[in-house]
């Protein structure tokens, strides 16, 4: 147990459990406006202060992790329910047609400038949560696909694979049986790290109005709404801005404990 | 925004490249490529115009490359902009416009002819430097851009020279002080610089320069014509906010590919030449591991100018980013189509430009292209 | 006055204990073998005389080059040293050149560290030593990248960095374990020669006690990180004291009995096979090449016998043995087993396949490190129509592991746990579960050590004894083969130069690449001839 992965999970754990628990209590209602008591900085009634409707920012903070969270999460589920199969899929039909068209298809994905295409999706087919999902979960889909693929394709060279050959199994099955419990290490670490851009992703996605509409609170913005008032009101833009960097920077930690825990091998590769 | 993708992109395109070409030395059954590679290489006398064939051959195999996920990445782009929405014209023009305007723009579009035609004279139109018009502002896009251009090019540029100054000096210290306190230290800040939404720190920025401090504007571009140092001082808590997510990246793909070349065992070769530890990761090291930071900056230049979007938000700059938002919003979809085309094309003409750096770098590579 | 003396030298890295108490000297011009098994220490005694130690090292004792202890300099004084007065050539010259940089640059970059000169003098003294070493100007000039190269004229390359000033003392480890038996005799008289020539001291590091017999002048015997035993080669051959060394040699030169067997009923007939692979174009608009990997290849196998295939790499043996195996398919010719081909039309015949099975060479890849032990071995059971399920399928596994010594416990615990030889004997068991007509063992013992390839060796004859087995017993170790197999087949280019039974191919060879081989193989002296 090494002190990235305690770190990492007791801050994802953190917001996780946040999220979680705003389902049935928060100190306030989220959504309930109290004009009174608009623009106070963090006191004894309200923890992290309130915005420009006198709503809770706490409250705020812990209905808009379950927006973010829930985003990313299928986000990577998209990535990783399609990447991985395609990954598997290239990788035993190595050097065929199949192999080529999903390589350049991932190097054309890659080659989109994400951010473009996810406000094109969004605005194009509406804003909302769900487009957010779409267009965050397919740029998943070429990462996952590729680090299958490369990982799977050094496997397929071991003699294990070879004797799993000469008993007479199928690549599909060998894919399956064989291939993907290999890389499920490899798989784990990396859907931490994209579930952590994921969430980066919502953020800026709602930053431009793009992601999850009102009332649905979401953090990316409450920052754009924090922005006109950042003079005198600097909590406003603190408050989500720290809650997204130890969201993220705790799922990386915890990455990169996962990591160096399931295979010191991969440590190598760190980035 | 989704600028840590970049690194999983980096590497990826990375691996692309070496493992098809190398991925079979690692087999146990490499007799028959050996065979065939001592057959190929062993007693060729190789004059220098072959080392000129051979980067000929590479480059026009990438040449070939980028055309091909052009034409792709166009039909892509046309097939969302105009075909998804349904009927573009009215897409445009919203719920409540008026028959007689929405016949107009039909015909303005050539919506009246077929998509395939549609298609090939938009592409004409760009080969030849005709982008379209916009239709809100009603002026070529082509000018639009190019007015542009000169925001979001020089703040890309700037932003990657402040992110590869922090991130390489950083990078080679903690690769060099591996496992010690400074390496703890520069993987802690990069842990955190890449947790930073880029938007957020560009909000702290002002907060603190621009508001409190009162060192610069808080927002808008004086313009070039007040001379050089104006337009960059107004550019530099953009680029300042665009650079440092992008440099705590840089700075890890750089100590991870320094310490995966310090590793390798021809640098323990060098050691047991004499080199000391620094000599032999300046003349050995550094150029191998120059190959996946190669692919992350070229990366980086087409994130910059397309992740500018945001920042370009933030701070009221009227470059290509903004253009972009604000067409959307607009639902000026010729602008759209146009700039994200050339969006794409940069990106993928800046891999390609990196695709033949990596030949320069790497003589494995024009061998075997 | 030693060149070298090392003297009560203990190492050990993060707390674990790598050597201990080790002493010995190395006198100028004298060659000098360190050997033992994987695990023995002997790497880490070369790295520690050029202080190339890992971090966390922490060493007691000294090290004396000449009159200075060199344990005791600070880093810019061994980097001096290093490359001027030791040299060093390690184990894999595949990967021990920088890819980026030129021969010539990375010969010549020893003499510039070292010493005050122009590039161009440094390249031209560069140029001598590769030609010292071998590799002659005309055909390897200074401007070739390391992939251009083989892997024995890389290892070249490595060697004439090392000595191209001269040093006093060269330390190699492990050489030659990487090349080809005949690259490996030119690499080996390489060194002897420059060894004499300059007058250096050379450690040489090598668990091959065939080559240490024949080369070194003294031998030291390692073992768990101590000396086991030291002395001059010819008066330690003769009298060795302790039995560790007595076991080495034992292995080393260990020799089984196979049953004699009544071998007329023909089993595997492979005749006139050719396999074509395509070579990439050369110019942007030539056709691409065909490349012959194997070419007219015929020879038969029956029942019962045990058939060794002999040949360095790129000769074709790989392609052989998937060819055997019906997983690809040949551009020319026919193999058949019992009559049946292997592999018809587009795919392979998995019904003759279950009557082949195959044992590989890395006991440490040919299992998938997430499946239990029972799950491995039951693979092959996928080629039958019925497999065994429930207590069949549990005695089928029980009985395998006790044929190769383990026991049926064995077949709950993870891959893991066990070490290589026990690996190996798992594959083993893989390959007998279906109780197949012929086994392919593709340099099935050459990653095992020495004692562990002894006992390996007796199973198979066991084998052979309770399962009447036929197999082909691929491997480039000709020791091996001719104490394994009735008969061998010789293989070069695609071809088999020759074939025939073992002990008339090794006692009187006929063809030139034939003889070329076996002069090339070092052996280990008669040791009783000399005892007596």
């Amino acid at each position: 147990m090494n002190r990235s992965l305690i770190l990492g999970c007791l801050l994802s754990a953190l917001f996780i459990l946040a999220a979680l628990v705003s389902f049935v209590w928060t100190p306030f209602d989220a959504e309930a406006l109290n004009i009174p008591a608009r623009l106070k900085g963090p006191n004894n009634t309200n923890l992290l202060g309130t915005d420009h409707f006198g709503r809770d920012i706490l409250s705020l903070l812990m209905v808009g992790a379950r927006t973010s969270i829930a985003v990313a999460l299928v986000a990577v589920g998209i990535g990783m329910g399609l990447g991985v199969p395609l990954g598997l899929w290239a990788a035993a039909r190595r050097g065929s047609l199949i192999d080529e068209v999903i390589m350049r298809g991932n190097d054309l994905v890659f080659a989109f400038p994400s951010l473009v295409i996810a406000i094109l999706i969004t605005a194009v087919f509406g804003a909302g949560a769900i487009n957010a999902i779409i267009a965050i979960g397919i740029f998943n889909i070429p990462v996952f696909a590729r680090i299958t693929r490369g990982a799977a394709l050094s496997l397929w060279e071991r003699e294990f694979i070879l004797a799993a050959r000469v008993a007479g199994k199928s690549a599909a099955r060998i894919s399956f049986e064989h291939i993907l419990p290999n890389v499920t290490n490899l798989l784990i670490v990396q859907g931490t790290i994209q579930f952590s851009l994921g969430i980066l992703a919502e953020a800026g996605l709602s930053y431009v109005g793009l992601g999850a509409q009102p009332p649905t609170p979401s953090w990316g913005r409450m920052l754009a709404d924090a922005q006109t008032m950042v003079s005198i009101a600097p909590h406003m833009a603190l408050m989500p801005g720290f809650a997204i960097i130890l969201t993220v920077l705790g799922l990386n930690l915890m990455g990169d404990g996962l990591r160096d825990l399931l295979d010191p091998r991969l440590r190598r590769m760190r980035t | 925004m989704l600028a840590s993708l970049m690194t999983q992109q980096a590497s990826h395109r990375l691996r692309s490249v070496f493992f098809e070409n190398f991925i079979w030395n690692q087999s146990p059954y490499t007799s028959v490529q050996d065979a065939l590679f001592t057959c190929e290489m062993a007693l060729d006398h190789r004059p220098k115009s072959a080392y000129a064939l051979l980067m000929l051959r590479y480059t026009l195999k990438r040449l070939l490359s980028l055309v091909i996920s052009l034409a792709v990445a166009s039909v892509v782009i046309f097939t969302v902009i105009e075909v998804a929405p349904g009927d573009p014209a009215s897409f445009m023009l919203g719920m409540n416009a008026q028959p007689e305007t929405l016949a107009a723009l039909r015909t303005e579009l050539g919506l009246d002819t077929s998509k395939p035609e549609r298609y090939f004279s938009w592409v004409a139109g760009m080969l030849s430097g005709d982008f379209g018009t916009s239709y809100t502002y009603r002026t070529p896009v082509a000018d639009m851009v190019q007015q542009r251009m000169w925001v979001s090019l020089p703040l890309a540029l700037y932003a990657l020279t402040l992110s590869t100054l922090i991130a390489f000096p950083a990078g080679i210290y903690a690769a060099s002080r591996r496992g010690r306190a400074g390496d703890v230290g520069v993987m802690g800040a990069t842990q955190l610089g890449v947790a930073i939404p880029n938007f957020w720190f560009a909000m702290m920025l002002v907060l603190l320069f621009s508001i409190k401090l009162r060192w610069f504007a808080a927002g808008g571009f004086v313009g070039w014509d007040k001379g050089l140092f104006a337009g960059l001082h107004s550019l530099t808590l953009p680029a300042i906010a665009l650079a440092l997510p992008q440099a705590a990246i840089l700075a890890r793909v750089m100590r991870s590919a320094l310490l995966d070349v310090l590793g390798e065992d021809f640098m323990r070769t060098a050691r047991a030449k004499g080199l000391t530890a620094r000599q032999a990761l300046w003349r050995h090291g550094l150029r191998n591991a120059m190959i996946p930071v190669l692919t992350i900056i070229g990366l980086q230049f087409s994130f910059l100018l397309a992740g500018g979007i945001i920042i370009e938000q933030v701070f009221y700059l009227p470059g290509l980013g903004r253009l972009i938002f604000q067409s959307i919003s607009a639902r000026d979809l010729i602008v759209v189509e146009s700039v994200t085309m050339l969006l794409v094309f940069a990106v993928i003409f800046v891999n390609f430009t990196v695709d033949l750096a990596y030949a320069a770098v790497d003589p494995r590579l024009r061998a075997r292209a | 006055m030693s060149l070298l003396s090392v003297q009560n030298l203990t190492l050990s890295i993060h707390s674990f204990d790598i050597l201990h108490d080790v002493s010995f000297n190395i006198d100028a011009g004298e060659i000098v073998a360190i050997t033992g098994e994987s695990g023995s220490g002997k790497s880490m005694t070369a790295l520690a005389a050029m202080q190339l130690l890992p971090q966390g090292a922490r060493t007691t004792g000294r090290i004396m080059l000449g009159e200075d202890d060199i344990t005791t300099w600070d880093e810019p004084a061994l980097c001096g040293l290093r490359g001027n007065d030791i040299g060093m050539v390690f184990q894999e010259p595949m990967t021990a050149l920088n890819p980026v940089k030129t021969i010539g640059d990375q010969v010549a970059e020893t003499i510039l560290v070292h010493e005050r000169t122009t590039k161009a003098q440094a390249h031209k003294r560069a140029a001598e030593t590769l030609e010292r070493v071998g590799l002659p100007n005309d055909r390897f000039p200074l401007s070739r990248f390391p992939h251009e190269l083989s892997g024995g004229q890389r290892q070249r390359v490595v060697i004439a960095m090392a000595i191209a000033l001269r040093p006093r003392l060269l330390i190699a480890d492990e050489p030659t374990t990487a090349l080809d038996v005949t690259t490996q005799a030119q690499i080996l008289a390489l060194l002897v020669r420059l060894a004499r020539e300059d007058g250096m001291g050379l450690m040489m590091i090598t668990h091959d006690l065939a080559v240490v017999a024949a080369m070194a002048d003294r031998i030291i015997v390692m073992r768990k990180g101590e000396v086991v035993e030291q002395g001059a080669t010819v008066q330690l051959l003769h009298d060795m004291q302790h039995p560790y060394t007595k076991m080495l040699f034992a292995a080393s030169a260990h020799e089984v009995t196979l049953p004699d067997t009544d071998a007329t009923a023909p089993l595997l007939e492979v005749k006139g096979v050719c396999r074509d692979y395509r070579t990439p174009r050369k110019t942007v608009f030539g056709k691409p090449g065909k490349f012959r990997a194997v070419n007219n290849l015929s020879f038969s196998l029956n029942r019962g016998e045990r058939l060794g295939l002999v040949g360095e790499s790129g000769c074709g043996k790989s392609t052989l043995t998937r060819a055997l195996l019906g997983l690809e398919a040949v551009s020319e010719g026919t193999i058949t087993l019992r009559g049946e081909p292997v592999f018809t039309g587009t795919k392979p015949n998995l019904a003759v396949r279950r009557h082949m099975q195959v044992v590989f060479q890395d006991p440490y890849g040919s299992f998938n490190p997430r499946h239990r032990v029972a799950r491995q071995i039951t693979e092959p059971f996928y080629l039958l129509d019925t497999p065994p399920t429930g207590a069949a399928r549990q005695q089928a596994i029980d009985d395998a592991l006790i044929a190769v010594g383990l026991t049926p416990a064995d077949a709950d615990k993870y891959i893991h746990e066990f070490s290589g030889g026990q690996r190996q004997r798992i594959a083993i068991a893989r390959a007998l579960i279906i109780r197949p007509d012929l086994i392919i063992f593709d340099e099935a013992v050459s990653a095992l050590d020495v004692s562990v390839r002894a006992q390996i060796l007796d199973l198979l004859a066991e084998l052979c004894a309770s399962h009447n087995l036929s197999y082909l017993f691929i491997s480039h170790d000709l020791s091996v083969v001719r104490t394994i197999t009735d008969r061998v087949l010789v293989m070069k280019s695609g071809e088999i130069v020759e074939q025939g039974k073992t002990e008339e191919i090794f006692t009187n060879p006929q063809h030139p690449y034939t003889k070329s081989l076996i002069d090339a193989a070092p052996v280990l002296p008669d040791l009783k001839g000399l005892t007596a």
